[in-house]
């Protein structure tokens, strides 16, 4: 650091990063000859060390025990890319935990499988709505078993109605038609209805699970769970 | 003192008001009647500055510009006012919500306040459509005016965005199944829908990490269905997120038009 020294650093001696009087004290006296600070102690004397001028003694303490300051290259060395780093990664993760902050821990909706009361309860050749508002599925009940179709319409979404006198399911939004089977035979919608997982619980109720989907176009309704064979 | 009695009150009054402090400290120049005037009024002024000091004679033909780019920005104004009083009135809950608008048409002094709303935000797009149409017509997004164009194109897209969230709140059957089918879009977003191209590429083994209760869709209805959190979401994105946005935006495309050279003229 000695190249940067100018004219007024050049009456400090040799280590002339020795720390000088704390802030605040007195202007150098003969006291304190031990800590090789000149009794001139420049305010301009230090413009390479930590903490220059006039705060010339914050940047470094006596009782550190460090023979020489820390120059100002060689903290901004290394602070500069530590504290970028430091910066950029507290930015990142509040944003991540901003993005975060948009998804709900608990919603406040139906659950996604619940129980639907025991077998008997439901008439061979029937679409059950008992279930549609509440959780939006049907339970159809045919000759060989049961299963649960997903009250969603596949072409926009929209919930479709059962009509019995007609014998279909038919969608206000944009007239899809689908069979009880959940097969679309009319209207715009491109796929049959999606059915869900469809099991018997240990307390012998059967059990709906929205959450796993059994598509048709898929060949999914052939798998064990999209039908609940009694 | 000058001598008063010839000349007329009202000048006198003028005179002596304009030559208040209170005058003096709000307007820091002469009345515009030279070039010079003219230019620090509007240079003087925040909401004079955004415009251009001088433009062109074609420029304020109506025949030129439709006027439909000031057009919109009035109805932007409108829509912000007959919006802050409706939000007196409208409480954004499922329980409320629907009710609160018959209200608003029957029980509220001024029941058109909310038809006002509505048909202002049908005049509005249609109007930014316009002034989208004329400046291609006038190839005004020619350079120097491409990134102005840019800002009018995601303004095109704020406006589409407010008359989409604003649809939901009277929360009727047309509202929700609109937004149901409008909302259902979002499953398809590229990775971060969950019928989405690349999506299954966010997996951790068999776990799926976007899925329909953590894909935008779900972000942006705050729940898998069209309920209260997509109600919520709906009226706050539409009363105070995209307006400020579009607020912003609207101050630089303002802006631009002046940097840019002002209206560009005939072809």
């Amino acid at each position: 650091m000695a190249d940067e020294k100018d004219a007024a650093a050049g009456a400090t001696p040799p280590g002339g990063a020795k720390p000088g009087p704390p802030v605040g004290s007195p202007p150098m006296t003969p006291l304190e000859p031990a800590t090789g600070a000149t009794p001139a102690a420049q305010p301009y004397g230090r413009s390479n060390t930590i903490g220059p001028g006039v705060a010339s003694a914050t940047g470094a303490r006596p009782a550190a025990g460090e023979s020489a300051g820390v120059s100002r290259r060689s903290f901004m060395k290394w602070s500069l890319p530590v504290g970028w780093v430091a910066f950029s990664a507290a930015c990142a993760s509040s944003l991540v935990a901003t993005a975060r902050f948009l998804f709900p821990n608990v919603l406040f909706e139906p659950p996604q499988s619940f129980k639907a009361g025991f077998p008997g309860e439901y008439n061979v050749g029937e679409v059950d709505v008992r279930w549609k508002d509440a959780y939006g599925v049907w339970i159809v009940r045919n000759a060989e078993g049961f299963y649960a179709l997903i009250a969603v319409c596949t072409h926009l979404g929209c919930s479709p109605n059962w009509l019995p006198a007609e014998n279909k399911f038919k969608c206000p939004c944009h007239g899809s038609g689908f069979y009880m089977t959940g097969v679309n035979f009319e209207g715009p919608a491109p796929r049959p209805l999606e059915r869900a997982r469809i099991v018997l619980a240990d307390d012998g109720q059967i059990l709906v699970d929205k959450s796993v989907k059994f598509q048709s176009e898929k060949g999914e309704w052939t798998k064990s769970e999209a039908f609940l064979k009694v | 003192m000058p001598d008063t009695s010839k000349t007329p009150f009202l000048s006198r009054t003028w005179d002596y008001i304009t030559e208040t402090q209170i005058w003096r400290s709000i307007f820091r120049h002469g009345m515009p009647a030279n070039n010079r005037n003219r230019v620090l009024v509007v240079m003087s002024n925040v909401f004079l500055h955004l415009h251009p000091v001088k433009i062109r004679k074609s420029g304020i033909r109506l025949k030129f510009t439709w006027c439909m780019g000031g057009l919109t920005f009035f109805l932007f104004l409108v829509e912000t006012f007959t919006g802050l009083l409706l939000m007196f009135y409208y409480r954004p809950t499922v329980a409320y919500a629907y009710m609160d608008i018959i209200d608003l048409a029957e029980q509220v002094p001024l029941g058109i306040m909310r038809e006002i709303h509505r048909w202002g935000a049908h005049a509005m797009v249609i109007t930014v459509w316009l002034h989208m149409f004329r400046v291609f017509m006038t190839g005004s997004y020619k350079p120097p005016r491409e990134f102005n164009w840019n800002v009018g194109v995601i303004l095109l897209v704020l406006t589409l965005l407010l008359s989409f969230t604003g649809y939901l709140l009277p929360w009727d059957q047309l509202a929700i199944w609109a937004i149901t089918v409008g909302s259902n879009m979002a499953r398809a977003t590229p990775v971060l829908g969950h019928e989405g191209p690349g999506s299954q590429l966010l997996a951790l083994g068999d776990v799926k990490m976007v899925h329909a209760g953590s894909d935008a869709r779900f972000a942006l209805l705050g729940g898998r269905f069209v309920g209260e959190g997509a109600l919520l979401r709906f009226y706050v994105l539409h009363c105070v997120g995209i307006p400020l946005v579009a607020g912003i935006l609207m101050a630089v495309h303002f802006w631009r038009v002046r940097k840019d050279g002002g209206i560009s003229g005939p072809l």
